[in-house]
């Protein structure tokens, strides 16, 4: 295997140094030094610990049109990530120790970036019974992470039980918020004046809210973890802060377009914008970046959902839910974070890296720059601006919501157990681990 | 103007133009042969994703008596449940040598859409519950008929508020028109953010009709309420319905001689209407449905013949 130095990039935005991986490792991190190596040129550049995802669909098995586990394993990489959880609801369902072993194999076949399968915690995602958390936990995948994301785990009493099983494992139950009383499979705007004007079913915030409010009182009764997904309002924000304050044992992520898209977006009543939860008014956004800040949200998870375009040339209400966000997350959280000054590269690490692969109690990932770490590296230019090019993209799909904006900073290189995966911007040929 | 998608697209003199061209159109429907040549050699199509029957004739009898070739499709469940998408239905439809499309679909800003794919003309012939701005056309015509211009009138809407494109088109073109509205409906029909649009809102028909504005109402327009949204809680039951925003005959006795009643339909008789309202003096209903037939004639000539001169 090959050794690298890289040469006076900042570790975490501190000062310069060098950067010396041989054989998957960090074997040195100093100034001057001297290797038999290739050498990178770090000049002006920012070296962060791999980027960590949360929630992504790789949308294999059953929509390999839409992304495989390859292709999403590569935006992955060009976005800076060297793992990602792959969400449960492919098809069928990620709900059987087979299935997720499935899954881990594909990721270690493309050999990108880690792919952590998520188990679903409900058998097809039906919200009745119990999927094999327990046989997922212990398969060759060791899942951690459990979701039936996409649907909301509404059952009170299976919420609980859920809670209460994954505890022997470590293991964490990862809610999507909606209570589908009140924002049911039709609801695609948020509940406001632009709803209302545009005749849109409302999604209203109560929705999310109420769920939340009730799953945090769970994770207390149960002395559980509860991980709560793409939090989107302002008072998801205020029940979480509250539920921290009390000692609750939960974690929370926000998606990188929750930061900057808002719901007037949808006047063009163009599909790219639908998502679920759907885009916020710019209060929300603003509160939502705060509490990222302060670290009341924990994470920036990408909730990366690749659609082919046929499901999205429909009339709004039609169109599929969802929208790409691997390799726009890093540019979008240096737009709404960085350049804003409520984050500095080193609690983007956090928010980025260190947080969510705690969460996922994912080994070798979120590691410092530092002597002995495993070499999942991210480099990036902070003053990386560039036009979003959805063609440019290695995903299958094209629902890139950014098209034509301009992100001000890029990922130059990505390096994934040691090599690089993504070079000079570009992935680099014939990668594998 | 290349298409008519939205009430709020039309200019004031725009809409007026409509509304003087449609009063050329009625008058040839009282004369025993009723063509009028303008666009001999021009296809209209009706796309319609959603039923209709008053709509989609109203829009076949303008295109025929203005000389186009009117062919009707009926898209009814092709689109999502048949895997086609709307890009291609709307495509292949208009690659057939289409000069205008008049479209109707369930889902809101559906016709919108096809208008950013297709290069024919795309008349909005009710888009889910966004928008119907022919009615509205219709509604200001039939207006103007009973009560001369519109500037200055109040126009009180009863209904269904939040489900309904008449009523959206309505406050749009009403506001263009100079009118004043007031939109009547329990909160849970009530839309979000009603309070940003250019009209005032109640949740009280009596105060509405009777209260200090009293006198002050010039004409009615009542909403078709759906039985089917009692399952969604939006209200407890169509008697209550009835007793609480219905227009009945006791309310009916509160508007003045002339106050004409408007219903898009089909009328749910007994429940926002009563049937002495709807058949009564007050009403236009039937008003209405001819002034549809004018009101299309006049969109389907402004965006087809380019507003040349009528020689009717």
């Amino acid at each position: 295997m090959r050794s690298y130095l890289i040469r006076g990039a900042a570790p975490a935005g501190g000062k310069a140094l060098d950067v010396l991986v041989v054989e998957g490792l960090i074997t040195q991190v100093g100034t001057s030094i001297k290797a038999d190596a290739e050498v990178i040129d770090g000049a002006g550049l920012v070296l962060l610990p791999g980027l960590v995802d949360l929630h992504t669909h790789l949308r294999e098995p059953g929509r390999e049109d839409a992304e495989t586990v390859e292709s999403g394993s590569a935006a992955a990489a060009l976005g800076g990530f060297t793992a990602v959880h792959a969400m449960a609801n492919t098809e069928p369902v990620a709900d059987t120790a087979e299935l997720v072993e499935q899954v881990q194999r594909l990721g270690e076949r493309a050999g990108l970036v880690e792919v952590r399968p998520v188990g679903a915690v409900s058998k097809r995602l039906a919200g009745e019974q119990l999927a094999e958390i327990a046989s997922m936990a212990r398969s060759a995948a060791a899942v951690r992470v459990f979701s039936d994301d996409g649907r909301c785990v509404h059952d009170s009493r299976l919420m609980r039980r859920a809670l209460e099983y994954v505890k022997p494992y470590d293991g964490v139950v990862a809610q999507h918020a909606q209570d589908p009383r009140l924002a049911d499979g039709t609801a695609c705007c948020h509940e406001g004046t632009v709803s209302g004007r545009l005749g849109l079913p409302g999604w209203p915030a109560v929705a999310e809210e109420s769920i939340i409010a009730r799953d945090v009182m769970l994770a207390e009764h149960t002395g559980s973890r509860l991980h709560v997904c793409h939090v989107s309002t302002a008072g998801s924000v205020e029940v979480i802060r509250w539920a921290k304050a009390r000692g609750i044992d939960v974690t929370a992520e926000v998606t990188p377009h929750h930061l900057l898209l808002t719901t007037d977006l949808l006047e063009s009543y163009d599909p790219v914008f639908k998502v679920n939860p759907p885009l916020r008014p710019a209060e929300d956004t603003l509160a939502l970046r705060a509490a990222l800040a302060d670290g009341t949200i924990d994470a920036v998870a990408t909730d990366h959902a690749p659609h082919a375009a046929h499901d999205k040339d429909h009339a709004f209400a039609d169109a599929a839910f969802g929208m790409l966000g691997l390799e726009t997350a890093l540019g979008v959280v240096a737009e709404t974070m960085v350049t804003t000054g409520l984050l500095d590269w080193a609690a983007v690490a956090d928010r980025m890296s260190v947080r969510p692969a705690t969460i996922g109690r994912l080994a070798g990932h979120g590691r410092p720059v530092a002597e002995g770490e495993p070499a999942n590296l991210t480099l990036i230019d902070p003053a990386g601006e560039h036009v979003v090019d959805p063609a440019a993209s290695a995903s299958k799909s094209r629902n890139n919501p950014y098209a034509g904006r301009t992100l001000p900073a890029r990922v130059v290189a990505t390096f994934f157990r040691g090599r690089p995966t993504v070079f000079e911007g570009r992935l680099v040929a014939g990668v594998s681990v | 103007m290349k298409h008519l998608l939205s009430a709020a697209d039309l200019s004031r003199d725009e809409a007026l133009g409509i509304l003087d061209t449609a009063a050329r159109m009625h008058a040839i429907q009282t004369r025993e042969v009723k063509k009028l040549p303008p666009l001999r050699g021009r296809t209209v199509v009706n796309l319609f994703f959603e039923d209709s029957t008053r709509t989609r004739s109203s829009f076949e009898i303008a295109g025929k008596w203005l000389s186009a070739d009117v062919i009707n499709v009926s898209a009814k469940g092709s689109s999502v449940s048949k895997g086609e998408s709307l890009r291609d239905t709307a495509l292949t439809v208009a690659a057939m040598g289409v000069d205008a499309l008049v479209v109707r679909h369930n889902a809101s800003g559906a016709v919108q859409r096809i208008a950013q794919w297709v290069d024919c003309a795309v008349v909005n012939a009710g888009d889910g519950t966004h928008e119907h701005p022919t009615q509205a056309l219709l509604d200001a015509y039939t207006l103007r008929g009973r009560l001369g211009p519109i500037e200055g009138r109040h126009v009180v809407i009863v209904g269904d508020i939040t489900h309904s494109r008449v009523a959206r088109s309505n406050v749009l073109l009403l506001n263009t028109l100079g009118a004043r509205v007031t939109l009547v409906a329990p909160p849970t029909l009530m839309p979000s953010g009603v309070a940003s649009w250019p009209c005032t809102t109640s949740w009280d028909l009596d105060e509405a009709l009777c209260g200090k504005a009293h006198g002050d109402v010039d004409a009615v327009m009542m909403l078709r309420v759906q039985h089917e949204r009692m399952d969604g809680g939006y209200f407890a039951s169509a008697h209550e319905y009835a007793a609480t925003y219905g227009l009945s005959p006791r309310r009916l006795d509160y508007l003045g001689e002339g106050v004409p009643v408007l219903h898009p339909g089909p009328m749910n008789r007994g429940l926002e209407i009563s049937s002495a309202a709807a058949d009564g003096a007050h009403s236009v209903v039937l008003d209405q449905v001819q002034a549809g037939v004018a009101v299309r004639m006049a969109v389907l000539y402004t965006l087809l013949a380019g507003g040349e001169e009528v020689a009717v």
